[in-house]
């Protein structure tokens, strides 16, 4: 098959540090070939902007497999892109016209502070996993395999909710900027096993208050988070969360 | 801060207030509209009921004082979402796009309920803080044959379709209610009953505009 190339417009948020103000910067691409992912696309760029030795344009990307969460950016408003549960590095070019215009922006949230250029901050989501995203054992030999019975469509569950990269999109793309897609996620993994049973009540106390310290929104149910999401991570996790929460508010110890 | 107070004051706790509040509030409208259809029967009948009601003395006050206090919470906690929201992201994107997810009802949230809440003083000056020296029944032809009041009411009703379509469904997921075996039956159930309150209150508003006789 022969390859097919496109010329592509992009205009990407150029931000020099974390207190600088940003502003768009205009670059044309051609001859693009389309088997190329997005992160390949920027790869081109930047070595140009390089050779004319210019600042390349910074942005996080690792496995390029869609994995390990690591890249995202929103384009044209949506973030990682057009395509449905797929990661920035999936997204190939073919679904881009010839001649189009692409706005890239990193993703916004106050929680998410801008690094350089499409970098941001995520570090917010680590700190939420370390106030409860666990389960405390003591560590020994490999447990045998089916030591603990898990019913099937439980096991299920936990693997959907497991599937959450961290990648941050359900924040950036959330209107009022809420994490509860996330800690939904990452509470519903572990509440739906038994291993997670012992821990569930301090879990979703200390995990929610770190969520909320860490400065973002409230969710008002506007399902953008699950539209966006690479690992097609359900609603139903955070109305998990919901339950979780209220019964360890009502039932729980409270927090030290 | 006791356990109540923390957990009221988390994100998590401020849904469940909406969600709670919104459930008594929409539990309210559905009494109003059922109440309102007495309007379809005619005078005799709408006095009726507005008697029968009243009669009810003591009772009355407090359900005010209680709606009063559901209303209050419902705003006062609802702005302050708003407020937070807004705050949580402090640079906007230069192109906005929905990925899917969004219905204009809750895209709209807070502003169908600040147009509610204007359109509620409207309401209450109208029909209750009002002489009562004449009957109900004639305050309210008085009011709605004129075509201005007709286009507020109309505004103010639209504004409360968009709020409840997206809150009749809201209010469960936000307590926590969501399974496959029954989000299709409480999805369809939200629009019905929104449906029902809303053709309710629409068709009071056109009827007492083309027939000035129906409370007479």
């Amino acid at each position: 098959m022969a390859a097919k190339t496109i010329t592509l417009n992009l205009k990407i948020w150029r931000q020099a540090g974390a207190g600088a103000s940003g502003r768009f910067e205009a670059y044309r691409l051609e001859r693009l070939d389309t088997d190329m992912s997005f992160p390949e696309m920027l790869d081109v760029l930047n070595e140009r902007l390089t050779l004319e030795g210019r600042e390349p344009v910074a942005f996080d990307h690792d496995c390029r497999e869609g994995i390990c969460g690591m890249c995202g950016a929103v384009v044209d408003g949506i973030a990682h892109g057009p395509a449905k549960e797929t990661t920035l590095c999936q997204l190939h070019l073919r679904h881009f016209q010839d001649g189009q215009t692409l706005t890239i922006e990193p993703f916004r949230a106050k929680a998410f502070p801008v690094v350089k250029d499409l970098v941001v901050d995520r570090s917010a989501l680590d700190r939420v996993i370390q106030a409860g995203g666990f389960i405390s054992v003591n560590t020994g030999s490999a447990p045998d395999a089916n030591g603990i019975p898990v019913p099937q469509h439980k096991a299920e569950q936990a693997m959907d909710a497991a599937a959450c990269i961290g990648c941050g999109a359900c924040i950036a793309s959330c209107p009022n900027a809420a994490a509860m897609l996330f800690v939904g996620a990452k509470i519903s993994q572990l509440a739906l096993l038994p291993q997670g049973e012992l821990e569930r009540e301090q879990r979703a106390l200390a995990m929610v208050q770190a969520m909320d310290r860490e400065g973002f929104g409230n969710c008002t149910n506007q399902r953008e988070c699950e539209a966006v999401c690479p690992k097609g991570i359900s609603i139903r996790n955070i109305a998990r969360l919901n339950r979780e929460f209220l019964r360890a508010a009502f039932i729980g110890e409270p927090l030290k | 801060m006791s356990w109540f107070t923390r957990t009221a004051s988390s994100s998590l706790g401020k849904k469940y207030i909406m969600a709670l509040t919104g459930l008594l509030l929409g539990g309210f409208l559905v009494v109003h509209a059922a109440g309102n259809t007495t309007i379809f029967f005619g005078r005799s009948v709408f006095l009726f009921y507005a008697s029968h009601l009243h009669a009810l003395g003591i009772a009355v006050a407090v359900a005010e004082v209680l709606l009063l206090a559901l209303f209050l919470t419902h705003a006062i906690t609802g702005l302050l979402l708003f407020v937070e929201n807004r705050r949580a992201r402090t640079s906007r994107y230069a192109v906005c796009s929905s990925a899917g997810g969004r219905t204009w009802g809750s895209a709209t949230m807070p502003y169908t309920g600040m147009i509610i809440l204007a359109f509620l003083f409207l309401h209450l000056v109208n029909f209750r803080f009002i002489d009562h020296g004449v009957t109900i029944a004639d305050i309210v032809a008085a009011v709605l044959a004129r075509p201005l009041y007709t286009v507020l009411y109309g505004a103010g009703l639209g504004a409360l379709t968009l709020h409840v379509s997206h809150g009749f469904w809201s209010l469960f997921q936000s307590a926590g209610i969501s399974h496959p075996k029954y989000d299709r039956f409480i999805r369809i159930s939200a629009w019905l009953v929104c449906g029902l309150i809303i053709t309710v209150f629409a068709a009071i508003l056109l009827l007492l505009l083309v027939n000035s006789n129906q409370l007479s």
